[in-house]
This record gives structure tokens, C-alpha cells and sequence, in this order.
């Protein structure tokens, strides 16, 4: 037996989270977290060193009994396109503890538990292999993220926190339901690489994409399942918005990856042209309502939505443009709204004011703030160079190949985000300092510039040369769209 | 009949010999005991328990029967047994404190208890509508004095007086059932009767009416739609430990009961009862959700998250076959943890003059006592069914048989439901978590408590991380 990487990155959060317990005094508490994020992090190190990009096999696989009356096991591994996301899930970790060091002030052990308890929620997803133990994950994230946002959010956080968690919870029982249907149709396994052998019949198929639909689309969040987000983004602490924005909506992404294409096909596949125009509504109306805010977590919060239209409707134009478009826009949109979040957040702790209105002038004061604001607002419009561009244009080309006018209407929704990104960057960046307390403004400090730097830096390569992340996951996405494609409706 | 047979028979039930002969025992110690001292009466029924658990191990493993076949101690008896053994250990020591400071301390009510589990046990094992009644008597009485224990307060004797005339009357109910199966099959044994209805016509009248007659009493016991009034004025009057009681012992009891008489003695007649029962689980379901949206009280709150729990409980038994009934023993086993462990933490927000019943007397409790705050938390959530708790095992399991027999449709209903219940429950960890307190927390957290609170957390998380062995033990129970 190989050493356990995968089920020790998944474990040393909550190792780490035990030790919480033990601590006293915000300060050490901090460290702590510090030391345990950034232990799991640089652990993906020898995982990417021992990945082998020439195949679509799971790697890295542990398989444990655990209830053997179901068939159920703890079995984890990942392929090309999970250890992307187990990677961002890392390197989001230490970002939003270093964002938590002053911004949370009350019970700063608690908080830096929970924060701790939900990344192992989510690598745990990331990582099953079996779905009942994805279904544990994915539904005992609720708890953590429930409290992030409810104990240590906004005004309106009981509200929003509330919300979010009916919303998500709505969406999973359906899912569960159809994951026990799936069990049965497969002659009772909640293996997922056996899943994905199965064949069901259409009417099933349907049936449980649609339910399955339901608790992915609350996740991503698709149109019309969204209304909880910017309630959820506005009121969530900064590091819960990283979190939400970085990790979470790439797992309702990541299920249809995982479940619902290769699963149902066939229900994937008579589906494709609802998702895709699903997709493009997100694209269209998130931007939309993006210009008319006045809020700047808010604006990025429906930047959000619209952007992870790009995202679904990669994946369901069903070529491997899209998909690898899909899947390197989830990476990207990771690291580039994590990183608007934790700009807001950061000039939220200044000014204590999230209103585009009361900024101004930000390169006179906070030059180097402004410049970081720059690279993420120019990341996030996909101007080339940067990394969504490259991940914006696969989708696009995916989409040209599956409908025309879907593509245009999705180029709409591109240029809206050019509208409104850059409008927020020139009041708040440029022009003349009104505001006393944007006068008041400090710049920014090691701590802080550590994080930007090295989320600018992945905003870069990946702009410059795609091609190391697109290796990582080609085999597997191209193994992926032949699972798809190769049983024809 | 030989003496021989007669040991045989006294052997088999020894365990409710043990509890009901130690019952009657402990009534004239009482009498010996100094006032104030009445905790030796609590460890002596602890004792008992704890004896009569031991004896029901001894005995475990084998399938035998007693008293002409009214009597069996089977895998399924076994298995409920230590369900009731459970409730009552955890009552017995979350009451300890709880009655002193509602100063009615009397060696009666650990009797009381005693007599209560002694016919749940019955009730547990029995093969025959007659002994099956007299276990659900015994206990029904017992648990009508328990209700009323606080003479002095209204509300005590207000609920004591609606069970006692409710429960008078589905008693009644059930017995004319019961005499309509007699009349119709000659029999009330449940294996003589499963052979007697193989001869009966599915649409016999009477056989219809003995049914509803039926399912109305068994409805009653266990609080389901629509004989489910009773259960939030009874809950909320009686002692808080006789409510967790209550919610836990005779409820399980009573599936015990359901599960053997439907599933066994009327399985033949399956195609009258079980729309009948999938409509009342769906509206226990429903209502037991939706009306505790709005309480305000916490044991109110709790009595509708109970009937709806039963409303789950029901939709297994609607499931049927093996994994059915195995999924309801799982359903009411984890049940036991996570609502002692609620009531638990209810009954030690009592303390001297604050009661702790309102569900706003818990805002802010995270921040004065974290440690508390978190159990509760950990309750809460494997109520709503949320893993990686207990709650969420008993749910899936439930689920699981639902779908396999077919019924995806109640497992969608039901679904939504636990989505909805959800909030309620969560709306007091948001109480707890998010709101400032107006006020300390003293809590009345005795060594007894914080046994019974530690046992319930343990069950409720290991369960749900580690529930393998759990599981097994129900499916090589099922009858």
C-alpha cells in the first residue's frame, strides 16, 4: 500500500481542527491555522509530482470497507480534472486564513475551526469515489459554511446564512433520492466508477438528471436557483466569500462533471440544449444585474453568476473545447473572484463601506492596491493575457461548434462584463479622492500582497501558457466526452 | 401443564420478572428510605434496569416462546428491548435533578417507570393481540400517572386528565378491533391469524373495519395523524424527563407492536392497510413539519418534530419486507440518542426558578456555554437528518427501503418534508449561534446529566460516522 496522500491532505484540516480546540487566545489560534492550511497545501506538492498525465485512471486511490450492508466504502482518488480542484481547495485555504487574521475579531479559534472543518468537507468532495461518502461531504458542508456566514457575517447574516442553507438543502434531498434510485438501477453499488459503467434506461436517466439538476444548479448557482447567492456573498465574512466564490460553486459544476454527464448520458445528452440555454440566461441576466449595483461584493457576487454560465454551458455543449473550457473557467474562476472578494474584503476593513459611490482615487492612495484591483478586473473581463481569456474562448469556440446564436448571445454576456468591471474599476481606482476615508486608506502589507501575488501569478501563467493545466486534465476530459458521446441517445 | 414447562416459561421472561417483581420491591423499600435520600431508589432502579438488560442478553440469540405462544423472545424483541432499556436508563438519570427541583421527589416515580418499561417489554415480545394489549396497558397506565406527577402545577394535570381520557378511548378502539379479529378468524394470535386470513376474502367488510378499528388505536399510541392531538399538550405538560420518556420508550414500543401485527400477523391483507397507512405517514409527516414551524415553546416544538419523526418511522413500515422493517429498528434506535439527548439538554435549562421552555431562553447559549451549545447543536442537526450525524443513517436507511420497494414518490415527499423540517431546528442553533445573550445560563448539569447527555451525544455521532455494526444488528433482528 502506497502512502495515503489523498486521505491525509483530506485529514490534516481536522487534525488541525482538533488541535484548535486545545488552544488558547486568538493569536495562537491563528498561527495554528496558518501552519495547518499551508501544511495541507504545499502536501499537494508530492501529489502533483506523482501524477501521471497519460492517463484517465483514477490515481492515488484508497479504498476502506465501511458499511459493508450497502456496498458503501470510504474510497477516494482523483484524475485529471479532481486534482485541480483539490489544488485550488488548498491553495484557497491559506489565502482565506491569512484574509481571517484581522478581519475576524471575535472568537477567532471557533471561527478558524469551522473554516478548517469545511476544507476537509471539500476536499472530501473532491476526492470520493464512492458517492455515498460525496453525498456525507457534500451535505456536512452545510454545517460549517451555515455558521460562517450566520455567526461571523454582516448585518443581515442570520438572513442570508438561513437562505443559503435551506436553499442547498432543498436542492440535496432530490439528489439523494436519485442517488439511492442510481444505487438500485446499478444493481445496488455506490461505487462511482461502477456508476458510470451502468446502463439505465431513459425515462431513469431523465428522472435523475433532473434531480440531480436541482442540487447542482442551487450550487453553481444557475438561473433560476440563484437568488440566494449575493444575499449569501453580501452578508458571508470575507473568507466565507472566497470560500463560496473559490470552492463551493465549483462542486455543484464539478457534479455535473462527475454524475451527470458520465452517468446519464443519454439524459445529458436530450438535456444538452435546455442547460446550455439555461447557462446563457445566467450569462446574459447575471451581467445584467451586475451594472446596476451599487454594492461592490454585490456586483461581483452576480459577475459570479454570470460567469459560471460560461462554466455550465462549457460542459453541456458536449465537445471538448467546452469541456476543457468549462473546466479550466472553474479554476480560473476560483482564483480570480477569490481574489475580487478578498480585494473587497481588504478595502472593506479600510473604509467600512462596500458602496462603489463612496470610492474614488484609489491609485493616488493605495497605488498598489489599485494595481492588483487592475490585473483581477482585466482576470476576471478575460482580456488575453489573462487567464480567463483562454478559458472563455474554449467555452466560446465549444459553443460556436454546438449553436451559433447560443455562442453569440454567450459574447453579449462577455462584453456586459467588460461594461460593468471596468465601470467599477474607473470609480473606484480613478479620479479624484472624495471620500475622507479613502483618504484615510492605508496600502497594503506583506500579508496581504503574499496572497495577490500568488493568485496573480496563477492569473498569468495560466493566461500565458494554459498548457501544463490543460495537460493535467485532457486525458481525463477526453475520456470523459467519449464516456459521454460513445452511448448515442 | 408440567411444572418443567413452567420454569421453561418463567426463564424465557425472566427479564420482565426481573423489572416488574423489582418494581413492587422498590415500592416497600420507599417506604424505609428517609426523605431526601430517594436517590438510592433511582441507582436501585438503575440496577434493575441494568439486570434485566443482562438477562435479556442471556437470553438473546435464540428464538423461543412462551405462555401457550403468546410469549416469544426473538432477535426483533431482543432489539427493541434494549431500545426501552436505553429510554429508561437515560430517563431515570436526566430525572434524578429534574424532580428535586420541581420538589416531587416520591419513590413512586421511579416505580412508575419501572412498570412502564416492564409493559413495553411485554409489548416488545408479545405474539398475541391479548398479551400485546395488556403490555400496552401497563404501560399506557404508568406513563398517565408519570404525566400528571406535578399535582401543583395546571398544566401537569391538564395533560394528564386529556391522555387519560384520549387514551381511554383508543383503548377502546383498539379492543373493539381486536374483538372483530377474533370474530373473524378465532383466533388472536399473530401466526394463527396470518394462517386464518389466507381464507378470508381481501374485501370482507369486517375484516376492513378491523383494520381501521386497528390502525386508529396503534395510530393513537404513537401519535400519528390524525390521532396525533394529544401528543403537544401532553408533551409540553408533562415532567420534561417523562416527556423525553414518552417521545422515546412507548413510541418505540409501539412500532414494535405496529411492525409485528401488520408485517407479520396481516401481511396477507396488505393490499387494505398500507394505502391507508402511506396517506396517514405522508400527513404525520406533513403536519408534524409544518406546525412546529411556528411554536414557540421548546417541548412543543419538540412534540410535532416527534410526530413527524413517526411519520418516518410509518413510511418504513409502508416500505416493508426485510429492509423495511430493519430500517424502522434502525429509524427508532437512533431516534432514542438524538431525542433523549434534545429533552436531555431541555431538562437541564431547569433550575430553580427558570424553566428554559421557550426556544428565545436559548439565544446567545454559544457564547456563555459553548460546550453545551455544541451538543445541542450536534442533536439538532441529526434530527433534521444533516450528516455526518446519526439522524442522517436512520433517514437513508428509510429512504433506501422506500425506493427499493418502489416508492419513489413518498421517498420525494418525504425528502421535501425533512427539508422543511430542517428549519426549525436549525432556527434554535441560529438562537444559539447568532444572537447576543440577555442573560447567563446556569445550568443544572448534575454527574447524573452529564452521563446521560454524554451517552446520547456518543450514540448520535458515533453512530452516524460508524453505523455498520448498527445496521447489521437490525437486519439479523427482523423477524
Amino acid at each position: 500500500m502506497d502512502f495515503p496522500i489523498l486521505s491525509v491532505i483530506i485529514l490534516v484540516p481536522l487534525a488541525g481542527a482538533f488541535v484548535l480546540l486545545f488552544v488558547r487566545g486568538p493569536a495562537l489560534a491563528r498561527w495554528v491555522a496558518l501552519v495547518v492550511t499551508v501544511i495541507d497545501f504545499l502536501l499537494t506538492v508530492p501529489l502533483f509530482a506523482g501524477f501521471d498525465t497519460t492517463t484517465y485512471e483514477m490515481q492515488f486511490r484508497e479504498t476502506y470497507t465501511w458499511i459493508p450492508a450497502f456496498g458503501i466504502n470510504y474510497a477516494v482518488g482523483v484524475d485529471g480534472i479532481s486534482v485541480l480542484f483539490v489544488f485550488l481547495t488548498t491553495l484557497l485555504g491559506w489565502i482565506c486564513v491569512l484574509a481571517s487574521w484581522k478581519s475576524i475579531e471575535h472568537k477567532v479559534k471557533e471561527f478558524m475551526i469551522a473554516l478548517l472543518v469545511m476544507q476537509v468537507t471539500m476536499l472530501g468532495v473532491f476526492c470520493a469515489l464512492d458517492l455515498f461518502l460525496f453525498y456525507i461531504f457534500w451535505e456536512t458542508m452545510l454545517i460549517p459554511m451555515y455558521l460562517i456566514i450566520g455567526v461571523w457575517g454582516g448585518d443581515n447574516r442570520v438572513y442570508a446564512a438561513f437562505k443559503f442553507f435551506l436553499y442547498t438543502l432543498a436542492g440535496s434531498v432530490l439528489f439523494l433520492v436519485g442517488i439511492i434510485v442510481l444505487y438500485f438501477q446499478a444493481g445496488e453499488t455506490f461505487d462511482i466508477l461502477a456508476l458510470m459503467e451502468g446502463n439505465y434506461s431513459p425515462t431513469v436517466q431523465i428522472w435523475v438528471f433532473l434531480a440531480f439538476f436541482v442540487a447542482f444548479a442551487v450550487k453553481v448557482p444557475m438561473f433560476p436557483f440563484h437568488t440566494w447567492l449575493p444575499d449569501a456573498h453580501v452578508e458571508a465574512p470575507t473568507a466565507g466569500s472566497i470560500i463560496l466564490a473559490g470552492v463551493l460553486l465549483k462542486m455543484g459544476a464539478y457534479g455535473f462533471l462527475r454524475f451527470s454527464l458520465p452517468m446519464l448520458p443519454y439524459a445529458s445528452q436530450t438535456l444538452s440544449m435546455f442547460v446550455a440555454v439555461v447557462s446563457v440566461i445566467a450569462i446574459v441576466y447575471g451581467g445584467y444585474l451586475a451594472l446596476a449595483q451599487d454594492d461592490l461584493k454585490r456586483l461581483v457576487a452576480y459577475s459570479s453568476i454570470s460567469h459560471m454560465g460560461f462554466v455550465t454551458l462549457g460542459l453541456f455543449v458536449l465537445n471538448i473545447h467546452g469541456l476543457e473550457g468549462g473546466i479550466l473557467q472553474m479554476f480560473n474562476h476560483g482564483i480570480t473572484t477569490g481574489a475580487l472578494f478578498l480585494f473587497v474584503g481588504l478595502i472593506y476593513e479600510r473604509t467600512h463601506s462596500r458602496l462603489i459611490a463612496d470610492y474614488g482615487g484609489l491609485t493616488k492612495v493605495a497605488p498598489i492596491f489599485a494595481t492588483f484591483l487592475c490585473i483581477f478586473v482585466l482576470s476576471s473581463m478575460a482580456l488575453p493575457g489573462t487567464n480567463s481569456f483562454i478559458g472563455e474562448l474554449l467555452v466560446l469556440v465549444g459553443a460556436f461548434g454546438y449553436d451559433k446564436s447560443i455562442a453569440v448571445l454567450a459574447v453579449v454576456g462577455a462584453m456586459l462584463s467588460a461594461a460593468y468591471l471596468l465601470g467599477m474599476y474607473r470609480k473606484v481606482a480613478l479620479g479624484a479622492v472624495e471620500n475622507p476615508l479613502v483618504q484615510e486608506a492605508w496600502d497594503m502589507d506583506t500579508r496581504e500582497i503574499s496572497s495577490f501575488v500568488v493568485l496573480a501569478v496563477f492569473v498569468i501563467w495560466v493566461g500565458l501558457s494554459p498548457k501544463p493545466f490543460i495537460d493535467i486534465m485532457h486525458v481525463s476530459a477526453q475520456h470523459l466526452l467519449e464516456q459521454v458521446l460513445s452511448r448515442a441517445p | 401443564m408440567d411444572f418443567e414447562a413452567l420454569t421453561r416459561w418463567f426463564l424465557t421472561s425472566i427479564p420482565e420478572v426481573i423489572v416488574i417483581s423489582a418494581a413492587c420491591c422498590l415500592l416497600m423499600v420507599d417506604l424505609f428510605i428517609k426523605k431526601g435520600s430517594r436517590d438510592v431508589i433511582a441507582y436501585l432502579s438503575l440496577a434493575t434496569v441494568i439486570g434485566a438488560a443482562a438477562g435479556t442478553f442471556a437470553l438473546a440469540g435464540s428464538s423461543q416462546q412462551a405462555y401457550s405462544g403468546m410469549f416469544v423472545v426473538d432477535g426483533f424483541a431482543t432489539f427493541f428491548k434494549m431500545v426501552v432499556y436505553l429510554a429508561t436508563i437515560l430517563s431515570i438519570l436526566l430525572s434524578m435533578s429534574f424532580i428535586k427541583v420541581e420538589a416531587i421527589e416520591q419513590g413512586e416515580y421511579y416505580v412508575l417507570l419501572l412498570f412502564a418499561l416492564g409493559g413495553m417489554m411485554i409489548m416488545a415480545s408479545g405474539a398475541d393481540l391479548l398479551s400485546i394489549y395488556l403490555g400496552l396497558e401497563l404501560m399506557a397506565l404508568s406513563v398517565y400517572v408519570l404525566t400528571g406527577f406535578m399535582r401543583r402545577d395546571r398544566r401537569s394535570n391538564e395533560a394528564a386528565m386529556k391522555y387519560v381520557i384520549l387514551g381511554a378511548v383508543s383503548t377502546g378502539i383498539l379492543l373493539y378491533g381486536i374483538s372483530l379479529v377474533y370474530g373473524l378468524t378465532g383466533t388472536t394470535r399473530l401466526v394463527d391469524i396470518a394462517t386464518a386470513l389466507s381464507h378470508i376474502d381481501g374485501g370482507d367488510t369486517a375484516l376492513v373495519l378491523a383494520l381501521v378499528f386497528l390502525i386508529s388505536g396503534f395510530a393513537f399510541k404513537v401519535a400519528a395523524f390524525p390521532f396525533h392531538m394529544w401528543a403537544p399538550d401532553v408533551y409540553e405538560g408533562a415532567p420534561t424527563p417523562i416527556t423525553a420518556f414518552m417521545s422515546v420508550g412507548p413510541k418505540a414500543a409501539g412500532f414494535a407492536v405496529i411492525l409485528r401485527v401488520f408485517l407479520d400477523a396481516f401481511a396477507g391483507a396488505s393490499e387494505i392497510w398500507i394505502v391507508v397507512i402511506a396517506v396517514i405517514a405522508v400527513l404525520t409527516l406533513a403536519i408534524g413539519s409544518l406546525v412546529a414551524l411556528v411554536q414557540t415553546n421548546i417541548k412543543r416544538m419538540l412534540a410535532y418534530s416527534s410526530i413527524a419523526h413517526a411519520g418516518y418511522a410509518l413510511l418504513g413500515l409502508v416500505a416493508g419486507g426485510e429492509d423495511g422493517i430493519a430500517s424502522v429498528m434502525l429509524y427508532v434506535f437512533i431516534y432514542a440518542f438524538m431525542n433523549m439527548g434534545i429533552f436531555g439538554a431541555v431538562i437541564v435549562m431547569r433550575k430553580g426558578d427558570f424553566v428554559g421552555e421557550n426556544i428565545a431562553d436559548y439565544t446567545g447559549l454559544s457564547k456563555v456555554r459553548p460546550g453545551f451549545a455544541l451538543l445541542m447543536l450536534i442533536f439538532l442537526f441529526s434530527l433534521a437528518g444533516i450528516p455526518p450525524t446519526a439522524g442522517f443513517i436512520a433517514k437513508f436507511y428509510i429512504f433506501v427501503a422506500l425506493i427499493q420497494s418502489g416508492n419513489v414518490a413518498l421517498a420525494v415527499i418525504a425528502a421535501l418534508f425533512s427539508a422543511i423540517a430542517a428549519f426549525f431546528y436549525i432556527r434554535v442553533v441560529m438562537l444559539m449561534y447568532m444572537k447576543e445573550p440577555t442573560g447567563g445560563f446556569d445550568l443544572n448539569l448534575t454527574p447524573a446529566a452529564r452521563i446521560a447527555l454524554g451517552i446520547c451525544g456518543a450514540g448520535t455521532v458515533l453512530i452516524g460516522i460508524f453505523p455498520s455494526w448498527f445496521l447489521d444488528m437490525a437486519q439479523i433482528s427482523v423477524f
